[in-house]
């Protein structure tokens, strides 16, 4: 029996106390401002400008604090780790870079990585657009929809065992419980260690991710091209275009903006993934990318310099996307 | 969509199947190790999830008694005894070395080296016939391959609750994700409320700033964040992750609740305005409970976020018995129990039957938030 432990109360303690102490300052710090310039009395006026210009600071003071600590402070002191040795400590100027750029499981990170970004989206991208096209086309395709959207749910580790069982592999003669090599087995292949075929095992763990991604893609395509005006289909069927043509000549070409932003979603997500390379391979089998690198370095190399200097790669690789997302928004905010 | 291209027969044939065959695809993998999960661990270790239904084969070795305990019976010498040893099956082969475990029918006569007739029959029963009095020795190992019917069991679930230590990760992931998830949805409410609804310099820089903060990779900020812990003594605690979390959710959640509010109407706002209500009354008693919808979204994501979060948990809560999350653990398992599939596949069931089971429930939620804060490019 797994009794209520001490922790959870905790948990469910601190999290009324946080909410109460939230409310407590919001309530109060507007409370102590209106005491302050009272909306009211001769100099109303003035007093009211002044609220206001204090005002929505008593609402974003809390955000911006926890942004700068965690987002921002980090940003800036990664940069300044990186011209330090391991513990932080000593001011090595490029060495770090200068080691980056000789090491080879950085190039394979690299190499890796690109891959990776290739691929996943692509074919996250590709196969929530089928996924997308062909569900809203049929009776149980909420049903359906729902069923290839469930990954999503599970963590990466989590489905790191699910895909581990399936590329499982027992020695040839015996029974293969990884459906994949009894799949190959029983076409008269030999079974395979699949994740730990060099280069083809990166293929092996992106299967992954797309099968965790390709739900997201599926929602957010499906609601695109349900937002494509019937007239332009209908005009394309009354001049005899086929369902094919209808798609890939009509609809795809209508939700360029929305692909576009579903890829980039992924590619940032592929950035920032590790979990999946640490529980199947942890970069063995020349299978390793740059977050899990990073993260070797960290606590087995035990290297902050290093470290940092690789999560700088990982952040200049995302730095274009960024600025892209904020002229996006800027753009649809105006 | 109802297009008449859509309704022609055998094209609606040719879609059903291929999204019957996306879905078995999408979906096998996760009802394998449900299926896994809950069956016998040693049928699960020789044979496909898939044949869970039909009745296993397998290898068993037995030892017959000792050659000195046979009784003389019709002028020869017999032992007798069974294979299974006080269970139960069924027989469908014998034999006499490793190689050939089943080479012998049941029934049929196997000689054995020290001049023993050996036979086998379908419920077990094994019989030594020998001529003379045999020497005293060791028993004979016989070797039979069995049919089990299948066996299903919550054994190894009972197993990984209580003696692989998944309880207590569990409660351990329930601990940080709750706050967790709870938590930066107040602070992102507010400051979204004066992102979209009041007047001040900087607004505009301080939306584009907290977009760029969405995708500044949460590999970045582990060493500075571990290392000011520990400078300021918070250390590998559950009040250092909650902390965490709550600051790597947050771009997500104003830019999605800002997004939202913006697009509630000017003239209820206004009017509250009108009579007097201050920005603190509007937002707690208008937009709070009209942004419903956003705020159940994002308190979704970010649930799902945290209980899956393996990196944050790594970093700032540390790898001992205590302090162990469901995936950290479920990692280690991997690690250590790699082999053990009924371990495993149970240990990963636990893991994801709260986020599926939330997402499930809540998956309408989920996609309006996904909505709002994905196609707005597009």
């Amino acid at each position: 029996m797994v009794l209520p432990d001490i922790k959870l109360v905790q948990a469910v303690l601190v999290m009324v106390l946080g909410v109460a102490a939230c409310f407590g300052y919001f309530w109060g710090s507007n409370r102590l401002l209106d005491m302050v310039y009272p909306p009211r009395g001769r100099r109303v006026a003035e007093n009211i400008n002044a609220a206001n210009g204090i005002r929505p600071w008593l609402f974003l003071g809390p955000a911006v604090i926890i942004l700068g600590i965690y987002l921002v402070y980090p940003v800036v002191n990664s940069v300044v780790l990186s011209f330090y040795g391991p513990s932080g400590e000593h001011w090595v100027g490029g060495d770090n870079y200068a080691w980056l750029a000789k090491d080879a499981a950085f190039r394979e990170s690299m190499r890796n990585n690109l891959l990776w970004l290739f691929v996943v989206p692509a074919a996250a991208t590709f196969f929530g657009l089928i996924a997308a096209a062909l569900t809203d086309r049929i009776s149980w395709g909420n049903v359906a929809k729902s069923l290839i959207f469930m990954p999503m749910a599970i963590s990466f580790v989590g489905a790191s065992v699910i895909w581990k069982f399936i590329y499982d592999y027992r020695a040839e003669g015996s029974e293969q419980i990884g459906i994949l090599n009894a799949i190959v087995t029983f076409f008269g292949g030999e079974p395979q260690a699949w994740i730990t075929i060099p280069f083809w095992n990166n293929f092996f763990l992106m299967i992954i991710l797309i099968w965790i991604q390709t739900g997201f893609a599926m929602v957010i395509l499906s609601a695109a091209l349900r937002g494509i005006p019937e007239e332009t289909i209908e005009a394309a069927i009354i001049d005899g275009a086929s369902p094919f043509q209808i798609f890939y000549k009509i609809k795809v070409p209508q939700i360029w903006g929305t692909i576009a932003v579903v890829w980039t979603t992924i590619t940032i997500l592929v950035l920032k993934v590790f979990d999946i390379v640490l529980a199947m391979t942890n970069g063995q089998w020349g299978s390793q990318v740059l977050a899990n690198y990073m993260f070797d370095w960290m606590f087995r190399g035990l290297d902050f310099g290093r470290a940092s200097t690789i999560a700088l790669v990982i952040m200049a690789m995302v730095t274009p996307i960024m600025i892209w997302n904020i002229r996006e928004a800027r753009k649809d905010m105006k | 969509m109802s297009t008449p291209v859509g309704s022609r027969p055998a094209l609606a044939w040719v879609v059903n199947i291929s999204v019957i065959l996306l879905v078995a695809l999408w979906t096998l993998p996760t009802f394998g190790i449900l299926v896994s999960s809950l069956r016998d661990k040693d049928q699960l270790a020789v044979s496909g999830w898939w044949t869970a239904l039909t009745a296993s084969e397998r290898n068993l070795v037995a030892r017959s008694a000792p050659p000195e305990e046979a009784t003389l019976q019709d002028g020869r010498y017999m032992l007798t005894g069974n294979v299974f040893e006080g269970n139960s099956g069924e027989v469908t082969g014998f034999g006499i070395s490793s190689r050939e475990p089943s080479v012998f029918a049941v029934g049929e006569n196997a000689e054995l080296r020290d001049g023993g007739m050996l036979t086998v029959d379908a419920d077990g029963n094994y019989m030594i016939a020998y001529s003379e009095k045999p020497e005293p020795g060791r028993g004979h190992r016989i070797f039979v391959s069995t049919v089990e019917p299948p066996r299903f069991t919550t054994e190894n679930y009972e197993n990984v609750l209580f003696s692989e230590g998944l309880g207590k990760s569990f409660i351990n992931t329930m601990t940080v994700t709750i706050p967790a998830t709870v938590i930066p949805i107040l602070i992102a409410a507010y400051a979204a409320y004066a992102l979209a609804w009041m007047e001040f310099p900087g607004r505009a820089l301080l939306l584009a700033a907290i977009v760029g903060l969405l995708v500044v990779p949460l590999q970045m900020s582990l060493i500075p964040l571990l290392r000011l812990y520990n400078t300021i003594g918070i250390g590998k605690s559950f009040i250092g992750i909650w902390l965490a979390h709550t600051g790597f959710g947050l771009p997500l959640a104003i830019y999605l609740l800002r997004n939202y509010m913006a697009g509630l109407p000017r003239e209820i706002i206004e009017s509250a305005r009108v009579d007097g209500a201050s920005d603190f009354e509007i937002f707690r008693k208008i937009i709070l409970p009209l942004s419903f919808p956003a705020l159940a979204s994002f308190a979704i994501f970010q649930f799902l976020w945290v209980w899956n979060d393996l990196l944050v948990a790594t970093v700032f809560l540390g790898n001992n018995e205590e302090q162990l999350v469901l995936t950290g653990r479920l990692r280690e398992l991997l690690g250590s129990r790699g082999g053990n599939w009924e371990i495993l596949t149970a240990s990963a069931f636990v893991a994801i039957v709260v986020p599926i089971l939330v997402f499930f429930a809540l998956q309408r939620y989920l996609v309006r938030g996904l909505l709002a804060g994905s196609v707005k490019g597009g």
